[in-house]
């Protein structure tokens, strides 16, 4: 097993009381792993507490990246949020914390 | 006809940094300047200011970042576009016509107005997107209600000789969008253009964003100079090539995987990004490094726009009260845990009346919550952080007062309280008929 973060990076963004998050390979040759370990299923598995709605994932194969998209995740709304990383910024790097199978070639 | 652009974003949000706009002016080579500098909420806190002074209600950085940037720009001819002027664009545009009168620069200033629908929300009572309500149910509480204008508006200004443009609410890419569709005579029905051009806009509206800010992880990620961090620039051709670029020098990169990162950020469905001009598509969009700081990207497409415009309603939501306190060493956590404890039985005994509450230990689960944060080991020292949501300011700040009187009522060794009780002005969105926003140019001269 190896950490997401070995193969991938990743940014958060934030519209609502809705987060996305990217994931994107640092080489196109891992696109088909992250297709095959980081479901949407597994994504809100991780995100236990903190996701309450569901997780919509995307797939850009031309840019080797998927993109999640999860709702009832902003503590009711950025502009509305008591928490301390309203935009959830953070939710990224816990991502990417994330074990996957190991690829060949890493 | 000119064949190619080239756009500087100078700000990515509103309190960004003054002097790489000023260095993008300098030595970018730039035809147009854009300053983003208009968050989600800003709108409706920038209204409650025009309530009380009627000249007041735009960026309270306008002057600083015109008198910064004016100058330069006008000795070489840069546009300058903006949505600084907030609630108050007219007044945004008789302040720039002063400053740079002051400067002795004859600019020409155009305000864009009618962004402000509130009245016309109000006469179809439209339904809130968010939440089961409507306009009028948000009675005296609703502050302000403005569309998402498209590029046109900004485009006719420009068409018509302004050399500074100034909108309130208006979509962010399309503040890119209008120089391109000025520059270039783009048709406003040529979706894929539009598309493209939209893409271009996204990648640029954050700035540092693609230029290596909000991207830098030490040992995966590395960035250079992130103190003189370059803001990029973006040539645009006619037929609508993009390339992604900085100011020779300047600290950041311009990678793959830096414009990779900003093409999704904030985007939902790839293939239907909704413009006010254009429903864009980011699902076939190539992006190839040419060359060191230098980002090809293409395949952006489009298609037609929708009959409505997306509004942002401001409105009085609620009021939060907090308070924080920290423990440190040996058996830091377990204090920590104790306080949060006492809080949560105070707040139960005094009857402080919340509609919700939030019990966090910073270094420990604030970010993540518990169950995320769960295999972590134990910190060195933990914040005490209670948060709670009320209907009034009297009561929030009872909250914060609950965490200060564990200094002589708490645990052991407790430092560094800090308290803070706030009104919260939250948005929320409703869709208008497109008609009934009627967005004008109004010029004023320096």
């Amino acid at each position: 097993m190896i950490k997401l973060r070995e193969i991938a990076h990743s940014r958060t963004g934030d519209k609502g009381n809705t987060s996305n998050i990217s994931v994107i390979a640092y080489d196109a040759k891992h696109y088909p792993l992250l297709k095959a370990e980081v479901t949407s299923e597994r994504v809100k598995a991780h995100f236990a507490g903190v996701v309450e709605g569901e997780v919509v994932r995307y797939e850009l194969p031309n840019i080797a990246a998927l993109n999640f998209v999860m709702t009832q995740t902003l503590g009711g709304g950025v502009t509305r949020s008591l928490a301390l990383d309203a935009h959830g910024k953070s939710l990224s790097s816990a991502l990417l914390d994330m074990e996957i199978e190991d690829a060949p070639g890493t | 006809m000119v064949r190619s652009i080239r756009i500087g974003s100078g700000a990515g949000y509103s309190g960004d940094r003054i002097e790489p706009a000023v260095e993008l002016a300098e030595k970018g080579g730039i035809d147009y300047l854009v300053f983003e500098c208009l968050g989600e909420r800003t709108v409706a806190l920038a209204q409650q200011a025009r309530m009380k002074n009627p000249d007041s209600g735009y960026d309270p950085l306008l002057e600083e970042r015109m008198r910064a940037v004016l100058p330069v720009c006008a000795a070489k001819g840069i546009k300058i576009v903006t949505n600084m002027g907030a609630a108050n664009p007219h007044a945004a545009a008789r302040k720039t016509a002063e400053i740079a009168k002051s400067l002795g620069l004859p600019l020409k200033i155009a305000a864009i107005v009618g962004d402000d629908v509130l009245q016309a929300c109000k006469d179809g009572d439209l339904p809130i997107m968010e939440f089961d309500g409507t306009i009028k149910q948000l009675g005296n509480r609703l502050l302000s209600a403005n569309a998402y204008l498209g590029a046109e508006p900004m485009a006719q200004a420009l068409s018509g000789g302004a050399d500074v443009v100034i909108t309130g609410r208006a979509s962010d890419p399309a503040l890119f969008l209008a120089p391109m569709i000025h520059a270039f005579g783009w048709a406003m029905d040529d979706w894929n253009l539009l598309g493209q051009g939209t893409v271009a806009g996204h990648l640029l509206e954050c700035a540092g964003q693609v230029t290596g800010g909000y991207f830098a992880d030490p040992g995966y990620k590395d960035i250079p100079d992130l103190a003189r961090l370059g803001f990029p620039i973006g040539e645009v051709g006619a037929d609508g090539s993009l390339v992604i670029t900085k100011v020779k020098g300047s600290g950041g990169a311009v990678t793959a995987q830096t414009c990779k990162e900003q093409l999704l950020y904030e985007v939902h469905d790839p293939t239907k990004y909704l413009q006010p001009d254009v429903v864009a598509d980011f699902s076939q969009v190539n992006v190839e490094e040419i060359a060191p700081d230098r980002v090809r990207i293409s395949g952006g497409r489009g298609a037609r726009r929708t009959d409505t415009l997306k509004v942002s309603v401001g409105y009085i939501d609620s009021y939060i009260g907090e308070g924080q306190i920290s423990y440190a060493g040996p058996g830091a956590l377990a204090r920590g845990r104790l306080a949060l404890e006492i809080v949560r039985e105070r707040l139960q005994l005094t009857g402080v009346k919340s509609s919700e509450l939030r019990f966090d230990l910073i270094g420990v689960d604030s970010l993540h919550g518990a169950e995320v944060s769960a295999r972590a080991g134990e910190p060195y020292e933990v914040r005490v952080r209670v948060a709670g949501r009320t209907e009034s300011l009297r009561e929030a700040v009872r909250i914060g007062n609950e965490v200060e009187t564990l200094y002589t009522n708490g645990p052991a060794a407790g430092g560094g309280v800090t308290k803070s009780a706030r009104d919260v002005v939250a948005v929320a969105s409703v869709l208008l008929p497109r008609d009934l926003a009627k967005p004008s140019v109004r010029f004023v001269e320096a």
